[in-house]
């Protein structure tokens, strides 16, 4: 089922040539190049503007056909480089029975899901959604476009429909030969009205989904002619650089416009503030340069508010302290786990701290807008256009249908994008600027002490081992800073219904507002619980003296009451085998196993996912992941294994610089950190050896794939540095810790 | 006022010689493949060639490019065929593809004077951040340019 990772071999005809004095070497060819002109159409660099021409027939509002068959499908969806484009269209093709090299993607208009009662159901891209959401409805899209297709050529031969076939766009008719192309019924299957819609196809009868399928926006990525929000260029358009207050909820006191009005471009200065809007001030200027000098050499004063003398380090203290407090509300009581752990000699006891995180787009924020009496337009990379265009409506007071967004690729997005605060503020600037339109660009440091961060958590468990080593009664207790953002779900993720198998159980938490502004970070509210879940099994796995592997499998073998078991154990039988689980490994290196499934109190569909971490340790303390193995059910299909594979490395890598090195911490009410030289990235030198290892464990769909493996990122590689250097790991970073030893 | 030489093109601008070369390529010229990540040389977003060599522009200011050769990602080859485009064409590379054509520019440097990279190497030289972690099919794509260009 793994995805082939090799380059493909295509012969190409290569001919150097040096040009110009001391230039780099320059490459020209003779021959076309015809993986690039059959990909570079098929996507605009610019995904918001359509490719399809003149006589392109619209069949549904998912799709056009052009009279050489081309097919433009429509994408409501984001791309962030999950490969969202790409999976979209090829479930439409699914149905459509299309030739899928003639296929071209185009994102939805905004506008007009506003317009048409809200005609593209949701253009909204969180939570691995895409395809499990989007499925049934995309197909029908295909399919129904299909019969309305194959209709019209019935109508065209006055024979039934059921004497014809398609296969990559032609439609024939077996018994008198004759074909038909979807480019010449196409205007003729516009008209038609279909008695009933079609049945879709089950997964066993896909033939172009499950297949690994090159994506359509990689080569915009490579000759720089993908269009990023931040790249945006206008007539007229004039840029403008922000601050808004360090601390969050503060305001703007006083500013000295005077002293920039002079420098050279700078146009005007504005103060923004607003419902849900983090007061500030912007330059305005004719190039970002000119507006950026501007802003930093102008003096702000800030109203601080009431939180300028808030930490994370107070944070941190009252929240350990409210542990000892009987959780606010009580999710799982099982038997009397309290008794229990009073007269049980083994008890195991561990209290877990995770930081704030930020998202770190790669792209800093940015956001484009244009407002008139009766118009606004607004160019950004969107998570959630429809939110957006509601919010941009909100703030100008012009109706919705009046809202374009034109969504632009995202350089990350990682939950960071869908609060739309970046839109919120640029409409609010544009609006003072008479119609003008105006690029706002975040810096760095911007970007980074404004986000909506991963909630800070703490969290303590005690569980009490019989004879056997295994546990007997088990409490948890969380005091998650959530309450600004969704509130109870993310605290409880991963944490409700216990996968292991312990007769008395209490899970109960405590929720807590700060005035720091939180929001989904991919897997929301799991990268912080799957840490502490699955460290604490190891940690109750060692007490036992039993091997982390044996122990969960015996742990899910005995856990009668739990659906998924069987899934579990086949997935982590998976990566205990890929790791080669057990192996003698040298002194200072060892193995960490976590496993999970993404379950949450309002789905149904999981996504199982185990991983072994391969983690050495220097003497001094220097963590290197050497290698990472994730085993991941896929159920019955995935829709695109090359897009899922990669999606895993992502999330490897975004976990391991989580693991490392980042947090963002709160000093004088405001983020401490500001670039990467604070905030850092995985450096590529950082990066394992990542195995992806697909196994069919479940019969029903899986729940996606954007964020089902970074969970369990944290506790493999905590768990795996305990099997090399005995050394726990409670909290995280790892930076904070010294790891040496002898 | 003053000139530059970007992807073989000769421009005559008004800006103040300080001004990072990035904000000159990307808002003065509008070349906007060239990206702004840190402006501080921690990410190599924005690099581009000077006569050939890798610079990180948001901290080159443009006074320091004039009378060399600026190559931008728009510029590399004609039609997007350097073979390291190739390869990372041929290789899915890009996740979300912001931080790309700094890596393809570093990367294009890199084999411009080392044709046959080894990972280390590689490691050494590119320093360019990825978010999206691509780090492994860099280098993977790396070795398969060395290799497209090596074909007689
Ligand atoms: S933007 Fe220049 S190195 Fe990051
Ligand atoms: S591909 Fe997203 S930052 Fe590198």
């Amino acid at each position: 089922m793994k995805a082939a990772r090799g380059m493909s071999r295509r012969d190409f005809v290569v001919t150097t040539l040096a040009v110009g004095g001391g230039l780099a070497l320059g490459f020209s060819f003779p021959k076309n190049d015809a993986e690039r002109a059959a990909l570079a159409a098929r996507l605009s660099g610019r995904p918001w503007e359509s490719l399809s021409g003149k006589g392109d027939v619209e069949v549904g509002p998912w799709l056009m056909i052009a009279p050489d068959d081309t097919v433009t499908i429509r994408v409501g969806q984001s791309e962030m480089g999950q490969g969202v484009i790409t999976s979209c269209a090829k479930m439409v093709a699914e149905e459509l029975e299309c030739d899928w090299a003639k296929v071209r993607a185009e994102y939805v208009s905004v506008n007009r899901h506003f317009r048409e009662n809200k005609v593209y159901k949701r253009l909204v891209t969180t939570s691995s959604s895409s395809v499990r959401l989007g499925r049934p409805y995309l197909q029908q899209a295909g399919a129904s476009a299909r019969e309305r297709l194959m209709a019209a050529a019935a109508q065209t031969w006055s024979v039934p429909r059921s004497e014809l076939t398609v296969r990559d766009g032609l439609i024939t008719h077996k018994l008198t030969g004759r074909t038909l192309r979807y480019g010449e019924v196409a205007e003729k299957a516009a008209a038609i009205k279909l008695p009933t819609e079609p049945k879709i196809k089950t997964p066993d009868q896909y033939t172009l989904l499950k297949k690994p399928t090159k994506l359509l926006d990689t080569p915009l990525k490579v000759d720089g002619s993908a269009t990023y929000g931040i790249d945006v260029r206008l007539p007229g358009m004039v840029y403008a650089a922000v601050k808004a207050s360090p601390v969050f909820q503060g305001k703007v006191r006083s500013y000295n416009a005077d002293v920039v009005k002079n420098r050279p471009g700078v146009h005007s200065v504005v103060e923004f503030s607003g419902e849900e809007i983090e007061a500030g001030i912007a330059v305005v200027a004719d190039s970002y340069w000119h507006a950026r000098t501007a802003l930093d050499a102008m003096p702000i004063e800030w109203d601080e508010g009431t939180h300028g003398s808030d930490s994370s380090e107070e944070f941190f203290r009252s929240s350990r302290a409210t542990l000892d407090e009987p959780g606010a509300k009580v999710v799982t009581r099982k038997g009397d786990p309290e008794a229990v752990l009073k007269n049980t000699s083994q008890v195991v006891e561990a209290i877990y701290e995770v930081p704030y995180l930020d998202h770190t787009v790669m792209e800093p924020f940015n956001c484009t807008a244009q407002v008139t009496s009766n118009r606004v337009d607004i160019w950004v990379g969107s998570q959630d256009p429809e939110n957006a265009a509601i919010d941009a409506s909100k703030v100008t007071g012009v109706p919705v249908e009046n809202v374009y967004l034109h969504n632009c690729f995202l350089g990350g997005g990682f939950g960071r994008r869908g609060n739309q605060d970046d839109v919120r503020q640029a409409v609010t600037i544009a609006k003072q600027l008479g119609g003008r339109p105006v690029k706002v660009t975040w810096s760095r440091e911007e970007t980074t002490r404004h986000g909506y961060y991963r909630p800070m958590r703490v969290s303590r468990f005690r569980a009490a081992l019989g004879a056997d080593g295994m546990p007997v009664a088990w409490t948890t207790r969380v005091v998650g800073m959530d309450e600004n953002y969704p509130g109870d779900e993310q605290v409880l993720r991963g944490l409700h219904k216990l996968p292991y198998f312990v007769p008395h159980q209490l899970f109960d938490y405590h929720l807590r507002k700060t005035h720091v502004p939180t929001g989904p970070w991919t897997s929301v509210g799991r990268s912080q619980n799957e840490f502490f879940l699955e460290t604490f099994v190891d940690e109750l796995a060692h007490a036992a003296g039993k091997d982390p592997y044996e122990y969960r499998r015996a742990l899910l073998e005995a856990n009668v009451e739990f659906p998924f078991a069987k899934g579990w154990i086949d997935v982590l039988g998976a990566v205990r085998e890929k790791s080669a689980w057990g192996q003698k490994l040298p002194v200072g290196t060892g193995m960490g196993i976590a496993i999970g499934d993404s379950r949450r109190l309002s789905r149904t569909e999981i996504t199982i996912c185990a991983v072994v971490a391969t983690v050495s340790v220097t003497q001094k303390g220097e963590v290197r992941v050497e290698r990472f193995d994730v085993a991941m059910d896929t159920g019955p299909f995935l829709v695109n294994p090359l897009a899922a594979e990669r999606q895993v490395e992502m999330q490897v890598a975004m976990g391991l610089a989580a693991v490392l090195r980042q947090e963002i911490t709160i000093e004088k009410g405001r983020v401490v950190q500001a670039n990467f030289d604070t905030y850092p990235l995985l450096r590529p030198t950082e990066i394992p050896e990542i195995k992806v290892h697909f196994v069919r464990a479940t019969d029903d769909p899986i729940a996606g794939m954007g964020e089902e493996a970074i969970g369990w990122v944290a506790p493999a590689v905590c768990n795996a540095i305990f099997a090399a250097t005995g050394k726990r790991v409670r909290s995280l970073p790892l930076k904070n810790h010294d790891l040496s030893w002898t | 006022m003053l000139s530059l030489r970007v992807n073989r093109k000769t421009y005559n601008l008004d800006v103040e010689p300080e001004t990072p070369l990035l904000w000159v390529i990307r808002d003065t010229i509008g070349l906007t493949g060239t990206k702004f990540g840190c402006g501080m040389a921690l990410c190599g977003a924005c690099t581009v060639h000077l006569n050939g060599k890798p610079v990180r522009s948001c901290v080159t200011r443009v006074s320091q490019a004039v009378g060399q050769e600026i190559t931008t990602i728009e510029g590399l080859s004609a039609n997007a065929q350097h073979p390291a485009q190739i390869a990372w064409r041929e290789g899915d590379v890009p996740e979300c593809g912001y931080c790309q054509s700094g890596q393809i520019m570093a990367a294009a440097a890199l084999l411009a004077k080392n044709p046959n990279p080894t990972d280390v190497d590689i490691q050494r030289e590119i320093t360019n951040l990825c978010r999206c972690g691509t780090y492994l099919r860099i280098r993977q794509a790396i070795h398969r340019a060395a290799e497209l260009a090596a074909k007689p």
